[in-house]
């Protein structure tokens, strides 16, 4: 039984997580109008956003500490949030600021912050290795915390994900794999391109529970992981768990989705996780006046952020080359001791 | 092939021009097909496979998983067996996830069976930068595939070469890598500048590889460059010109093999030599043109200049990029700079 609270601070996230999207967007689509230019505007380049994605998010990081190890895929946003990366830094890096969460260098497919152990990358089922890490790492330290990778359906026929599941297996790791199953690689139906309907099938390859939420239910995902979470805490070793999402939006902004039929675009847009979490609330006995509340405080959070990343200055041109090492290209010193060392084969 | 002496002023983009091509191939021999991630519906992210499902349906314009290693390697196989796969990298940066199939298999294949096995599988891919898209999805890697002996490297930057050097890609036996710049393609979100969409013949064609085309001839300087930098040195050339400098624009269109005669001739006439390109600095394109220079004709080189991506990756916002990726504006200080040392 999922307590209440738990509930609302989950249903907080998700309305932050879909407020943020649906405010990003518009901030996206500021200077590409009328013809839409993918390098104009505040925020150029791509931007792939995770309307309909917030069950699988929220469910399972409202189990992880900040500690626990998250990996994300090109589509970050709502993990971010629901595990806790600093907002309002997170959005000066979409925004390219100086004071985001990679100077502006890294954009919002390659948001780091290592204050609560979160990373992601553009290439599809790369973040499955370094989940791995983070709990081999973990499980050398003797330390009781974990890490989850999460990645799209579509990602479950690569190399790095299925190596990963083999690897987190054969070395009973403290890692949790999340499938969010949106049914759609860009324009690839997940049934023209994987071989199975679950991908949460995979796991028994791999001598691992595998495990499949079938809704867009945050409260159901969070009881499921609740399980996986726990498994991989007590060292009982790796999950394979998947969330049914949906794609509200396109693959990218910009995204015709000519291949989608209005059918599937209604069907996904009608099966919406966060009137289903609202009515759970109502269950509980929260009336209007609070979920309008905590809508506001939701919508309040994500201004303030948008509006804060917006002040911060562009980084300069001359910040391009900083940030490639560390240490100087020398490594940790600039001198190479004297040593007398005797003749090779002196005594032959 | 019929010539005709009618001048031709049909244009298309580059990327209509590459798709005829590939088209034209497929209508000839049933044994071409193409394979990638949303080249079926969807038509390619950057527009290379526009409209060919609909004529060819789903058996040869192929939808794949998400599995590069597979696809690529299978298109290895599947080359090796006679026919004559063109697969895709939707991006070039995603190379890393297939490496292996890359650089051992289709490209030693040939040399380590003594040539009794031949690979004639094009692999195209999408590269570079300047609309901020950061450091892995960004990049060009022509020094990354040009370097390891076996895969030819073409790297066109015109409609009219990328059709011709497309046919001579898929009706050859051996690999090629196919390297078209986002930029140029033409695509509706993505404008491209003047210069990539030109007429182009209706006919089929084949453009020799290892021929580069001098794109505007000059006397003071030669800027020897390749794709979206080809643009970018014809407009600075256009700006120098008003400073009474007159400058020849080389483009590669291959890097492997690589028209070493045509660079060394120009650096002869000029003295000076100016390589740009958008791969980074060291270890790289501009660094072999200018030692394969200095190997033929170490006396022709008065001043050389090298305009490339400073070693760093390719960072997202708009300054940073804008600082990195080389435009016009460095293109014409380089050039200045060898006019004036020498």
């Amino acid at each position: 039984m999922v307590s209440p609270d738990r509930i609302r601070e989950m249903y907080g996230d998700m309305l932050t997580a879909r407020h943020y999207e649906e405010r990003l967007q518009e901030e996206y689509l500021e200077g590409k109008q009328p013809a839409f230019d993918i390098s104009a505007g505040p925020i150029p380049g791509e931007l792939h956003l995770a309307a309909g994605q917030e069950a699988a998010a929220v469910g399972v990081c409202h189990h992880l500490r900040p500690e626990d190890t998250v990996t994300a895929p090109h589509r970050p946003h709502h993990v971010a949030i629901a595990k806790g990366v600093d907002l309002k830094r997170m959005t000066a890096e979409i925004f390219g600021r100086e004071s985001g969460l990679g100077k502006g260098k890294g954009g919002h497919m390659h948001l780091f912050d290592p204050d609560v152990n979160f990373a992601c990358s553009g290439i599809i089922a790369e973040g499955c290795p370094p989940a791995a890490g983070a709990a081999l790492a973990a499980k050398k330290r003797n330390e009781d915390s974990v890490a989850v990778a999460f990645l799209g359906e579509g990602a479950i026929d690569q190399g790095a994900f299925l190596e990963s599941l083999n690897f987190a297996s054969v070395h009973n790791l403290p890692v949790v794999f999340v499938i969010e199953d949106n049914d759609w690689a860009i324009s690839m139906p997940k049934e023209r391109v994987t071989d199975v309907e679950d991908g949460s099938d995979r796991a028994a390859g791999f001598d691992m529970p595998g495990v499949r939420v079938d809704q867009d239910d945050a409260v159901a995902v969070y009881e499921a992981a609740a399980e996986a979470i726990g498994r991989a805490r007590d060292r009982n070793g790796p999950t394979l768990l998947e969330v049914q999402v949906h794609r509200r939006m396109g693959h990218f902004m910009g995204d015709p989705q000519t291949y989608r039929s209005d059918d599937d675009e209604e069907a996904a847009l009608a099966r919406d996780s966060i009137d289903r979490i609202e009515s759970e609330l109502r269950d509980h006995g929260v009336d209007d006046d609070d979920l309008a509340s905590m809508r506001d405080d939701a919508e309040t959070r994500v201004e303030e952020a948008i509006a804060w990343a917006k002040e911060q200055p562009q980084p300069d041109p001359e910040d391009a080359y900083d940030d490639v090492f560390v240490n100087p290209p020398s490594g940790v010193t600039t001198e190479e001791p004297e040593f007398e060392l005797a003749e090779v084969n002196a005594d032959e | 092939m019929s010539e005709t002496n009618d001048v031709i002023d049909r244009e298309l983009t580059m990327s209509r021009a590459m798709v005829e091509s590939i088209a034209h191939e497929m209508r000839d021999n049933e044994e071409v097909f193409y394979m990638g991630e949303d080249v079926a519906d969807y038509g390619g992210i950057f527009d290379s496979t526009q409209g060919l499902l609909d004529e060819f349906g789903r058996d040869r314009i192929m939808d794949v998983p998400i599995s590069e290693t597979a696809y690529l390697g299978a298109a290895v196989g599947a080359a090796q067996e006679g026919m004559r796969p063109i697969a895709e990298l939707m991006f070039v940066d995603f190379f890393g996830v297939a490496m292996d199939q890359i650089y051992n298999q289709l490209a030693k294949n040939t040399y380590m069976s003594g040539g009794n096995v031949n690979v004639p599988l094009v692999l195209t891919a999408a590269v570079g930068g300047t609309y901020n898209d950061a450091a892995q999805h960004s990049q060009t890697l022509y020094g990354t595939f040009a370097h390891v002996p076996g895969l030819k490297l073409v790297v066109p930057s015109t409609a009219y070469d990328a059709k011709g050097l497309m046919h001579n890609a898929i009706r050859d036996d051996d690999p090629v890598m196919y390297l078209f710049h986002k930029r140029l393609m033409g695509i509706g979100w993505m404008p491209a500048p003047d210069g990539p969409k030109t007429p182009v013949p209706e006919t089929d064609y084949t453009i020799p590889f290892g021929s580069a085309d001098i794109k505007r001839e000059g006397a003071d300087v030669s800027v020897v460059t390749l794709g979206l930098h080809v643009h970018r040195a014809l407009a600075a050339a256009e700006s120098l010109a008003a400073e009474g400098i007159d400058v020849e624009v080389i483009d590669l269109r291959t890097l492997v093999p690589l028209d070493t005669e045509t660079i060394v001739e120009s650096v002869r006439k000029t003295g000076r030599l100016v390589v740009v390109d958008e791969d980074y600095r060291s270890f790289g394109v501009t660094g072999e043109i200018v030692a394969s220079v200095a190997d033929r004709d170490l006396g022709a080189l008065d001043a050389v200049e090298r305009v490339a991506v400073p070693d760093v990756p390719i960072p997202y916002a708009r300054p940073m990029e804008d600082e990195v990726i080389p435009d016009a504006a460095d293109i014409e200080e380089s050039v200045r700079e060898v006019v004036s040392s020498k």
